[in-house]
């Protein structure tokens, strides 16, 4: 006799479960997903460097590879300006910014970088050469100066006091030399 | 000289014959392509066809080829200027990011964090495509069950659908 064991609603098999190892994996990776959208959106979110904060340690090196760290310049004021070849107010400033230079190169505790920001060599050794600018500068390599001050364009000035903080900003072009000279002398003094 | 000796010989020279020219040919094509690549300056399309694959950072969302700003004008230029000194167009998209970051790219480039851009989306279509389809067999299997379950009941096996029938029976139509 063929003998079947009726089939009851209890008997069939429930739905498969996914293992407990696989929800904790797809759970820490989604946290780890969330934690790291947190963090961009964090470091996209900070403003820029204020007056009065400490301004991270970055390098400069220049057109012609000289390398200048201002972790190795605390104890000096650092005269920052960002600027472009392709940029018609920068020069504005320009010949006003390489006067400045002059009236403190001698001292010694001034130094003025030039960041060239977005640009290109050439135009740039031509800029500079146009308004003989004899101060160190170099470019923006990978932007990662100007996204450090978060700068909006060019030019900017920022002035770095002795021991490290941002101390003056300019955004737009200085109009004068005496412009200059007085934010120089606000952080000397 | 052995006959088969012979042949062997022969069909060895003609394969070695065969692949000196293949060799021969390879080189004058390589030849031909960095002399054209040298004498033919390139046109706006070249440099265009590279350019719309960066973006400068000064002008946002706007395509290198199509961006009107001096600064983009000395971009194609520089992108010119180095097609004419046969760069590939990964050479210069590479030097691009170099110098003025990752972020001048329309394609993130594969290395580090941006892996994510180009695997998350994968894994996420991997993802949902078994949940659905771990769902959909759930479901189908789901309407069989009941059925079955009717299918064995027996009406006249169990008393209480017995007399159920019986007092339907009995109602007046």
């Amino acid at each position: 006799m063929n003998h079947e064991e009726p089939k009851t609603v209890g008997d069939t098999p429930g739905p498969r479960r996914l293992p407990l190892w696989v929800v904790a994996a797809a759970f820490l990776a989604l946290a780890g997903f969330l934690a790291l959208i947190a963090w961009g959106l964090r470091r996209a979110q900070q403003g820029p460097i204020v007056i009065g904060q400490e301004v991270p340690a970055f390098s400069v090196t220049t057109f012609d590879g000289e390398a200048y760290h201002t972790a190795e310049m605390r104890g000096k004021v650092i005269v920052l300006n960002f600027w472009a070849s392709w940029c018609t107010p920068c020069e504005a400033e320009a010949a006003e910014l390489e006067q400045a230079w002059q009236l403190y190169r001698e001292r010694g505790d001034v130094v003025f970088l030039g960041v060239d920001y977005v640009d290109t060599e050439p135009e740039a050794r031509a800029y500079l050469e146009k308004f003989a600018i004899s101060y160190p500068n170099g470019p923006d390599l990978r932007t990662t100066i100007s996204q450090l001050f978060r700068i909006r364009g060019v030019p900017e000035t920022y002035i770095i006091d002795r021991e490290g903080r941002l101390a003056y900003q300019k955004i737009g072009p200085f109009t004068s030399l005496s412009e200059i000279q007085a934010a120089v002398e606000s952080v000397l003094n | 000289m052995d006959k088969s000796v012979w042949s062997n010989q022969k069909r060895r020279a003609v394969w070695a014959a065969g692949w000196v020219l293949l060799l021969l040919m390879a080189a004058a094509w390589g030849a031909v392509g960095q002399v054209s690549a040298q004498s033919e300056p390139p046109t706006d399309d070249d440099v265009n066809a590279v350019a719309k694959e960066l973006y400068c950072p000064v002008c946002e969302n706007i395509p290198l080829d199509v961006c009107g700003t001096q600064a983009c004008a000395q971009w194609r230029d520089l992108i010119r200027e180095k097609l004419a000194e046969g760069w590939t167009r990964e050479q210069i998209e590479e030097y691009f990011a170099l110098h003025y970051g990752d972020r001048v790219l329309a394609e993130p480039p594969r290395r580090g964090l941006n892996w994510l851009v180009y695997v998350l989306p994968l894994a996420t279509l991997l993802v949902g495509g078994v949940i659905v389809a771990q769902t959909l067999r759930r479901t189908r299997r789901k309407p069989a069950a009941p059925a079955a379950a009717a299918a064995e009941v027996d009406p006249a096996a169990d008393p209480y659908l017995a007399e159920i029938e019986k007092e339907l029976r009995q109602r007046p139509e």
